[in-house]
């Protein structure tokens, strides 16, 4: 494996579903500073494939889509450095 | 403030815009909306206002629910006949979400009581059918320095002007001093679309948020009229505040509250 991330927080989104999912992963980013790591556990299908999109869409930084292989995801993203 | 997953999925549709997300949730939760009037205005604004999660929401009204009102106050049903408006309304309201909480005034507002009663609240709607409270609330906010949004509606037109005192005209500015009694009909005398009630009132509640959330532009120093004939709506932008203005010029000589006199027709027909 490459260099281990370091994750600031850790948020898992798959007791949601569309479009909570993404609001969920949200929220907990706003705990976070600007440059922080969310690291967000997801399932597959729907939330891996549009959560990821929304949150660049946000201006946030996406690190890396770990496939855990059981029908999950782990999403890293680096906080947006302005948030208004 | 944490959320729970079902607030997550209530406000979702807010909290994925970008100019509200999170934190203008927060801010809608967190803030206290003061509604003047549970009719026609009122009734659609006070519905989104709700529905929108806003903490606190004042509802003022000193009637009871009655037939006629129905075509167009579409807080109340049939069944609230006779009801107090403000019971009716805040009965719907927490039907629509219990995470609201609603303070109910069952009292016409009056310069005994209007200032401090503003002064508890972050943003206020006149949902007033008469000019008389039109400008009890324009002073008493101009005073106590709070915004709100002014609407009035009658046949198939409406229009609405938001002042936040300091930054723009008052309605005292753009309008000087009420009409005589009788000289302007009231919507009882003149009839209105009921729907007129739901794009002006609705349009009162965007205000309010977008206020709250510190979203888009406000009608500050604009009157948005509406034209339902004619399917126009004219965003006409007023002077600068007028400096001379009786109440937010430089030097006020209205200091104290005025209850002026309510149409004859009115009062006679109030009992």
């Amino acid at each position: 494996m490459a260099e281990e991330i370091k994750v600031d927080g850790t948020v898992d989104i798959t007791d949601v579903v569309c479009p909570v999912t993404f609001v969920k992963a949200k929220v907990a980013l706003e705990e976070l500073d600007g440059g922080q790591v969310l690291a967000i556990h997801m399932n597959d299908g729907e939330p891996a494939q549009n959560v990821p999109r929304s949150m660049k869409d946000e201006g946030h930084q996406i690190l890396k889509l770990k496939d855990n292989g059981d029908g999950t995801y782990d999403l890293f993203v680096r906080k947006a450095e302005e948030q208004s | 403030m944490a959320f729970s997953n079902e607030q997550l999925e209530r406000y979702s549709r807010h909290m994925i815009l970008k100019e509200i997300g999170v934190k203008g949730q927060r801010k809608l939760m967190n803030a206290k909306v003061l509604i003047i009037g549970a009719g026609g205005l009122g009734s659609p604004a006070a519905l989104y206002l709700a529905a929108a999660g806003i903490g606190t929401i004042g509802i003022v009204d000193a009637d009871v629910v009655d037939l006629s009102n129905l075509q167009r106050q579409v807080i109340h049903t049939t069944k609230d006949l006779g009801k107090e408006k403000v019971q009716s309304a805040r009965e719907t309201m927490e039907d629509i979400n219990p995470d609201v909480k609603v303070v109910t005034y069952h009292e016409y507002m009056t310069s005994e009581n209007i200032l401090s009663l503003v002064e508890t609240y972050d943003f206020i709607l006149d949902g007033t059918d008469n000019f008389p409270t039109k400008f009890l609330i324009n002073d008493a906010c101009v005073m106590a320095k709070k915004p709100y949004c002014h609407a009035g509606i009658i046949r198939f037109k409406g229009q609405l002007m938001t002042v936040i005192p300091g930054e723009g005209p008052c309605y005292r500015c753009v309008f000087k001093d009420p009409p005589p009694a009788d000289a302007v009909p009231t919507c009882k005398q003149a009839g209105v679309i009921g729907a007129m009630a739901g794009v002006i009132g609705c349009l009162q509640a965007l205000e309010a948020i977008k206020y709250i959330t510190g979203t888009g532009e406000l009608l500050v120093g604009n009157l948005l009229t509406f034209d339902a004939l004619k399917m126009e709506f004219h965003k006409i932008r007023l002077p600068k505040r007028d400096c001379n203005c009786a109440v937010c010029g430089d030097h006020p000589t209205i200091t104290e509250l005025i209850d002026y006199k309510q149409a004859v027709c009115e009062l006679c027909q109030r009992g």
